[in-house]
């Protein structure tokens, strides 16, 4: 009988020879090594066991009696040190085995992440029962904590298992949303939502930086300085194919060890299957393929013809009560469309991409139920033509003819709800109309439909359009972009009062129809967000235009424009030296005076900024944020120190706003003045909050402008003191930034409320005042910092090309 | 004939955002979008050579940041009512590192 031999007794190695054995049990005498202790059993049920659902009897595939019936040798824990292929044996620690054909089904290495003590006792990777115990032991006491580092699936069924057993554990992942290679980050939203319902901690774009601990590990450091106690850290970070007895052995190995379609390696009598393999420039990591390639490792192994393909894959996630599925290519693309359905209330999320009338990717959370379904069509590259309208709603769903969203609406009865927030059904919105109710406000106004989350306005209009006929001009689309129906302002509305958080929550609950937004929702979004939510919402720099994603004004050549800070528009002989030096180090062709009272330096190369924003940091200069949708300057003249007019000092006032308000975003820029006597000098009465200096105080005025509008500023309230006038001026920025429209400067945003409205919060109401004021400085406590300072010490690099390529000649 | 020249780690770009790679022939814009994958432009919108490489990128497009014209990714040509196409190159992610295509950025010269 030949003799075969195989290292690793995995899933699919352990298909392989039931495949063998079943077709000729006397083909081969068999042996088997086995690095571990035991033989094959489930790994993907190691989360059940993990979790307690499962114990591990219940999961071995193969026990002793299978492998003495089947007359199968076993090595077990006894790994293989090495393969000699001269001789054809295979040498374990414990002696030769020789071989007419050899199996290598080393699987794969959980990659650990060289972090600072990673190799204390207490961190651990999850692939093996090894590894699932110790975790469970570690779980045995109450109170423990677990840091699981990864969120990909492995990381989350160990986060979800440990949190069964009563760990408190939070899991952290690199990347901005979890299972990204699986899931777009509106799905990826919503897990997140559920994991933490379950009371787990969720951490993303989390990089750690060190596990802590003096004899084992006690806690997780990140990047961003959070540390995270941790009785046990887990490290799901990725895993890499096994590789090393096929490398020592002289065979071809890429990312894994290669093979042809037969299995078969560089070696004719060596084959390799699952996740140790590479095929085509592909690895696998999921069951399915190693299956089939079990299947084809069995009949090569017998002399019979058979081909490896690797097929579509679809994914689910193995945690009790977190519904998702995905499959297929689901990235955007030209030429690609989406489908996307959401039910917030539901917290269903369901996205079809479509290319060429076939289904290319599906991705869906809180309902997978017809997933096998859309797989199939995306298998099959069926053409989907017919049943776009209604593919979404699956199978049961199709062969009917579309239907036409009005008609849809006429025939819907009288009692029928149209607005899930208020209760108000159709008839009711009739009503209203009937009693002269015309417009989509007016019908808000009586009936409160889409008075909530709005996500009914497009079926409130329709009701307005079926009722009125020709009467009724549906409304022109005031939504903020194509992604969206719904308005700034209602979007806005959602963000604060469903405390939503981040850009996929805004995108899900709010019903967004593309993926990830546009330029022009995202800018907006990332503003109301770090406006909204200054501790939770991380600035995204991706989400912004490139002047504040580089702190920079972006010129016609692509050169930028480098401004400085000057307080108050007050500068001395040392800072201009400094500018000087820098405009001369830097190449600078021009150097201009702004209106603001600052100096441009123009022309900077990209690459340039950071060593130009080092030299005058250390001039004590910082960003004057000339790039900004936030505070820009505050000009002012030179008052009482010099001037035989001056009333009172507005320099040193000037100086004082500068300082409370510099750093903060704002909906659109933000100008203010100080002049120091009504002769106005420093053109006050023009900007978006503007002193004007008396003798008996300060008058505060706002909504002044001078661009493509000319606008005289209204007065909000006169101050008797310098204190008085910062707390007015920083109320009234604060009212702005939480409810001003993006991209509205101040005085069109009064046009909109009334200056009535603001003066009630800002000036009558004095605890609606302090409140203002505390809340702005909750937010400076994050923003008020020079970028400058920060981008040169931590992303320099970023504004250097990626590669210089121009040392190779070209040919 | 390929030749893949390896360029920088896929991490090295930030998701949504793209760096620029120096040719002897000027720069070439190396995109990544939200799904990771990688696409290399020429730099320079067909409008008036704005720096494409500074956009804002959103589903596999970027919009140009001097004029907001919005180029795919994947054609190089110009999306909506505007017209014109921006030349790509072959790009594409092997283990965590990006690479381009040594054949086609050298052909710049003659295109």
């Amino acid at each position: 009988m030949k003799k075969l031999v195989i290292i690793g007794a995995g899933m699919a190695s352990g298909r392989a020879l039931e495949r063998l054995i079943d077709a000729d049990p006397e083909a081969y005498d068999v042996t088997l090594f086995n690095a571990e202790p035991r033989g094959n059993y489930n790994r993907i049920m190691l989360s059940p066991v993990l979790s307690g659902e499962k114990s591990y009897a219940e999961i071995v595939t193969h026990d002793d009696d299978w492998y003495a019936q089947n007359n199968v040798t076993c090595r077990f824990g006894e790994p293989v040190t090495g393969i000699d292929r001269d001789r054809k044996v295979v040498i374990g620690t414990k002696g030769e085995v020789p071989y007419d054909k050899l199996l290598i089904a080393t699987g794969s290495a959980p990659f650990i992440i060289p972090v600072p003590g990673h190799d204390k006792p207490g961190v651990i990777a999850y692939r093996d029962l090894d590894d699932t115990n110790a975790m469970i032991n570690a779980a045995d006491a109450p109170g423990k904590s677990a840091v699981v580092i990864g969120g990909g699936l492995l990381g989350l069924e160990a986060a979800a298992g440990l949190a069964l057993r009563g760990m408190s554990v939070t899991v952290i992942h690199l990347m901005g949303h979890l299972l990204e290679r699986q899931l777009d980050p509106a799905a990826g939203y919503l897990l997140q939502k559920d994991l933490e319902k379950r009371g787990i901690k969720v951490h993303c774009q989390g990089a750690t930086k060190a596990i802590l601990g003096e004899d084992r590990a006690e806690a997780v450091l990140l990047e961003d300085g959070t540390v995270y106690d941790a009785d046990l850290v887990v490290m799901a970070v990725g895993i890499r194919p096994e590789t090393r007895a096929a490398t020592d052995a002289g065979l071809d190995v890429g990312r894994g060890i290669s093979v042809d379609a037969q299995m078969v390696t560089s070696d004719p009598d060596i084959l390799a299957v699952g996740e140790c393999v590479e095929f085509d420039g592909q690895l696998f990591g999921l069951v399915a393929p190693l299956y089939d390639q079990a299947k084809v490792v069995a009949a090569t192994l017998l002399d019979q013809p058979a081909a490896f393909t690797p097929k579509e894959l679809s994914t689910k996630l193995k945690v009790t009560g977190c519904d998702l599925f995905s499959a297929g290519d689901f990235a955007d693309g030209e030429g690609r469309e989406d489908i996307v359905f959401r039910d917030p209330s539901r917290g269903v999320y369901k996205r079809l991409v479509i290319e060429d009338d076939q289904l290319k990717g599906a991705v869906f959370y809180g309902d997978t139920s017809d997933s096998n379904w859309f797989f199939g069509l995306i298998r099959d590259g069926e053409d989907i033509s017919d049943m776009r309208e209604t593919l979404i709603f699956g199978p049961a769903y199709q062969g009917g003819s579309p239907v036409d969203p009005l008609s849809a609406v006429a025939a819907l009865p009288r009692d029928a709800e149209i607005c899930g927030c208020n209760g108000v059904c159709k008839g009711q919105i009739e009503d209203a109309i009937a009693g002269g109710a015309t417009d989509l406000g007016a019908v808000r106004a009586i009936t409160k439909a889409s008075g909530s989350c709005g996500t009914c306005t497009g079926l409130v209009e329709q009701v307005l359009s079926v009722t009125l006929g020709d009467d009724f001009k549906m409304p022109a689309a005031q939504s903020i972009c194509g992604c969206t129906d719904m308005t700034h302002e209602d979007v806005r509305r959602m963000i604060k009062s469903q405390e939503l958080k981040s850009m996929p929550a805004v995108w899900q609950e709010c019903g967004w129809k593309t993926s990830c937004g546009c330029h022009i929702c995202r800018p907006a979004l990332n503003y109301y967000l770090l406006a909204d939510w200054p501790l939770d919402y991380k600035d995204d720099p991706q989400s912004r235009f490139i002047n504040e994603r580089k702190h920079a004004n972006i010129q016609k050549d692509g050169t930028f424009s480098v401004v400085p800070r000057m307080w108050g528009g007050m500068t001395n002989p040392a800072e201009l030296r400094a500018i000087a030096d820098a405009a001369e180090k830097y190449n600078v062709p021009t150097v201009h005076v702004t209106g603001g009272q600052r100096i441009d330096l123009l022309g900077v190369k990209g690459e340039d900024l950071p060593a130009i924003w080092a030299d005058l940091n250390k001039a004590g200069l910082v960003s004057g944020h000339a790039y900004s949708k936030g505070l820009r300057t505050v000009k002012t003249c030179v008052g009482t120190d010099h001037c035989r007019f001056g009333t009172q000092d507005s320099t040193g006032l000037g100086i004082k706003l500068e300082k409370k308000l510099w750093g903060s975003w704002t909906p659109h820029k933000v100008k203010l003045a100080v002049s120091g006597c009504p002769r106005n000098c420093a053109e006050a009465t023009c900007k978006d909050i503007g002193v004007v200096c008396v003798d008996s105080g300060y008058q505060i005025g706002v909504g002044g402008a001078a661009g493509m509008d000319v606008k005289e500023t209204e007065r909000l309230a006169d101050a008797a003191t310098e204190e008085d006038a910062i707390e007015l001026a920083t109320a009234f920025m604060q009212l702005y930034r939480e409810n001003g429209k993006y991209l509205d400067r101040p005085y069109k945003w009064i046009a909109k409320v009334g200056l009535d409205w603001v003066k009630e919060r800002v000036v009558d109401d004095l605890e609606s005042r302090k409140a203002l004021v505390e809340r702005f400085e909750l937010s400076q406590s994050i923003y008020r910092t020079d970028p400058w300072a920060e981008h040169v010490k931590e992303r320099a690099e970023s504004y250097q090309p990626l590669a210089n390529l121009t040392l190779e000649a070209a040919e | 004939m390929t030749d893949w020249i390896d360029i920088a780690e896929l991490n090295d770009v930030p998701r949504r955002g793209a760096r620029v790679v120096k040719t002897a022939h000027g720069c070439v814009a190396v995109f990544r979008t939200a799904e990771d994958e990688v696409f290399a432009l020429d730099n320079a919108c067909p409008h008036k050579k704005g720096p494409l490489s500074e956009g804002i990128v959103h589903g596999k497009a970027v919009t140009c940041p001097l004029h907001n014209w919005a180029i795919s990714l994947e054609t190089g040509s110009v999306m909506g009512v505007d017209e014109g196409q921006v030349s790509t190159y072959p790009a594409r992610v092997q283990d965590g590192r990006i690479l381009l295509d040594g054949t086609f950025l050298r052909a710049r010269a003659v295109a």
